[in-house]
């Protein structure tokens, strides 16, 4: 037990060389950061192995046909995946469709528009809201959000489904809706926040220029401002989306985890995070746990084909783009 | 300085040496978790050698981890399958029922406060959605004197992979050759109809909210959280409301066709007194531990479980064995070599 204390002297020492040799060796710091960035690239492709090794078994047994198959049958070993990427894709779209929206008006309103001492505190609340644990959305959900889902904004959808048949059916309060609203408050302080930044990142003088034409203040925020801070804010959205598509805990409690390809927004369905959450711990046989390994890596997949997207999306806009 | 680092050694070695004693590791069922970390404690305070380290992860993970011999003995709510067991190399899987618990339906129905009769048939049509309304013939039939409304049912049930699933398809499966050949038994199912909840509380919480519900919770969560929940047809024709006393007389019902693994599912067991969907929950010990010390252990457990340590279920709302079963456990303790 002698040892630690022993020790503690000459590792002081040894670590005020190594620090000095760090101020003046550019090379050790580059091997270091090296280090740093290449452990991103190995966690990744561990990961991918580690999913691409586990799922052999679903993917020997249902091939591709896995993406499109609508079957979820553990007794009958039939699994399929499309019900739950419609699932994770309608509530994460309807998420951003309802955060976006709201989070950049707040942005804008936060970083041009308030008063200082107003933008301070507001800024500090939506930031103790993005810290929120999501079983505590999921919790307020069910008390909240789904009585109101169930018995006002459902029948009141239902009555215009003659126009709009997405809206149609009987509300259970549980659903593709409600698990898509509690997405959005989720996801809403990200797109704030980050957004937030970009927006105050943009230099004085693009405003001043702006103004100085003849602009009203709300033409230099739409026309000057905004187009500057694009990036940042199509940043935020995409944190918010990858946030939506790998939420479980409060989507489980509020989706009514029904694996069924519903055409009404008020109907249950299901999100690949939540099924494996659900069915993980008690997956009876190989091919039932190898199909739950095999969502997280079509999971994984529907990730890196919209982070690309978004990537060409960025380099479109870029190139045609006035600011920047 | 110096005293924060002795502080933090001291608290390491602390730390080591308390994992040190954990010399029995096992893992499963969540649902006999409380009842499993009172014996553990209250073991380990008589007999301070030996502690066991009880991970409630799951039965599917604890028969998992038993297979790959990560744990010394594993825990279900579920008899392994012969094709679970086929995967086990080295020694045979021994199963001992500990205590038993049932399941119950639970509704809501607004206006209606009678406890409510069910058969078999009549929950498998429910759940299969072949009864859509409330005041189908069917339960009618089974409840002369309540005004039932003219409201669609909807049905809860459990999302995540459980062994309350399991006991309850089981049941229906047994009832219902419909249900049997449409959905089966397991632990996760293809539901035909109905919203799924995490855990008992999700579906108490979606039934408490939703009118015109009706869902399956454990027994011991009914009671617990005083839920009232409706009476079960039982093979002896007898409407039943789930208690303890109803689901040792099922184990007991069962016990004279006991096979000699104890892989028995004891739903719709025969007897006037029986509740219909009662079910054990189970130990898994290898026959085969060569560590010595653990093997005493092992055994000595499982004996003072068997005698003292039923005694702690009634506190803790488990029912326990009935003596038939408990005297051919005992015997079945030999085996492990």
């Amino acid at each position: 037990m002698s040892a630690p204390a022993s020790i503690g002297v000459p590792a002081r020492k040894r670590e005020g060389v190594f620090l000095q040799r760090l101020k003046g060796g550019d090379p050790v710091a580059h091997a270091i950061a090296w280090l740093a960035a290449a452990s991103v690239l190995l966690l990744t492709v561990l990961l991918v192995a580690e999913l691409w090794s586990q799922s052999a078994t679903a993917r020997h047994a249902f091939g591709f046909g896995f993406l499109w198959s609508t079957d979820w049958d553990p007794n009958a070993r039939k699994f399929g995946a499309l019900p739950f990427i419609y699932g994770t894709l309608v509530t994460s779209a309807l998420a951003l469709l309802i955060s976006v929206p709201l989070g950049v008006g707040a942005a804008v309103f936060l970083s041009e528009l308030a008063r200082p001492k107003v933008s301070v505190v507001l800024t500090f609340l939506v930031e103790l809201l993005a810290a929120v644990p999501s079983v505590i959305f999921g919790l307020l959900a069910i008390f909240t959000l789904v009585p109101l889902v169930r018995d006002v904004i459902g029948p009141a959808l239902d009555k215009i489904s003659d126009v709009f048949p997405f809206f149609a059916g009987p509300a259970y309060g549980v659903g593709l809706l409600t698990a898509g609203i509690i997405l959005a408050v989720m996801t809403f302080p990200f797109v704030i926040s980050i957004s937030r930044e970009a927006l105050l990142a943009v230099p004085r003088e693009q405003r001043e220029a702006a103004l100085s034409l003849g602009a009203t203040k709300w033409e230099a925020t739409w026309d000057a401002v905004i187009p500057f801070a694009r990036l940042g804010i199509l940043g935020s959205i995409f944190l918010s989306l990858a946030r939506a598509l790998g939420e479980t805990m409060a989507v489980t409690m509020v989706i009514g985890n029904d694996p069924k390809i519903a055409s009404s927004l008020l109907a249950p369905g299901y999100t690949i995070a939540s099924v494996i959450a659900n069915e993980f711990t008690e997956a009876t046989g190989d091919l039932h746990l190898s199909s739950l390994i095999l969502l997280l890596l079509a999971l994984f997949l529907i990730t890196i084909v919209i982070n690309a997207g978004a990537r060409l999306l960025i380099l479109a806009t870029t190139r045609q783009g006035s600011a920047k | 300085m110096k005293k924060i680092t002795t502080a933090i050694l001291a608290l390491a070695a602390l730390a080591g040496t308390s994992a040190w004693a954990a010399d029995l590791n096992a893992a499963g069922a969540t649902f006999p978790a409380p009842i499993y970390q009172k014996w553990f404690q209250v073991y380990k305070a008589e007999h301070s050698s030996v502690q066991v380290n009880y991970q409630s992860i799951g039965s599917g993970g604890g028969i998992r981890q038993l297979t790959s011999g990560t744990v010394d003995f594993g825990a279900s709510d579920a008899p392994m399958t012969d094709e679970q067991l086929a995967a086990i190399k080295g020694f045979k899987v021994l199963h001992f029922p500990t205590v038993m618990g049932a399941v119950v339906p639970t509704y809501n129905i607004p206006g209606v406060n009678a406890e409510l009769r069910f058969s078999g048939s009549a929950l498998a049509a429910i759940f299969l959605g072949d009864i859509k309304r409330w005041n189908d013939a069917r339960i009618e039939k089974e409840n002369p004197g309540v005004k039932l409304p003219n409201a669609a049912i909807l049905v809860a049930h459990r999302a995540d992979g459980s062994g309350t699933t399991f006991v309850w398809s089981d049941y229906l499966s047994k009832v219902s050759p419909e249900w049997k050949s449409r959905v089966g038994a397991n632990t996760s199912l293809n539901w035909p109809v109905g919203l799924g909840a995490k855990g008992n509380e999700g579906v108490a919480g979606l039934v408490k909210q939703t009118p015109n519900s009706i869902g399956y919770v454990e027994l011991i969560y009914a009671v617990q959280n005083h839920m009232g929940y409706g009476l079960v047809q039982n093979a002896g024709g007898v409407y039943l409301k789930a208690d303890l006393n109803g689901v040792t007389a099922a184990a007991a019902g069962a016990a004279k066709n006991m096979p000699a693994d104890f892989r028995v599912s004891i739903t719709n067991a025969p007897g006037k007194d029986a509740y219909a969907i009662s079910t054990f929950t189970w130990l898994l010990i290898p026959d085969t531990i060569h560590d010595a010390t653990k093997r005493n252990d092992i055994k000595n457990f499982l004996k003072w479980m068997l005698t003292s340590g039923q005694g702690y279920c009634a506190g803790l709302t488990y029912a326990p064995l009935p003596k038939q079963v408990v005297a051919k456990e005992m015997k079945q303790i030999d085996e492990i070599h």
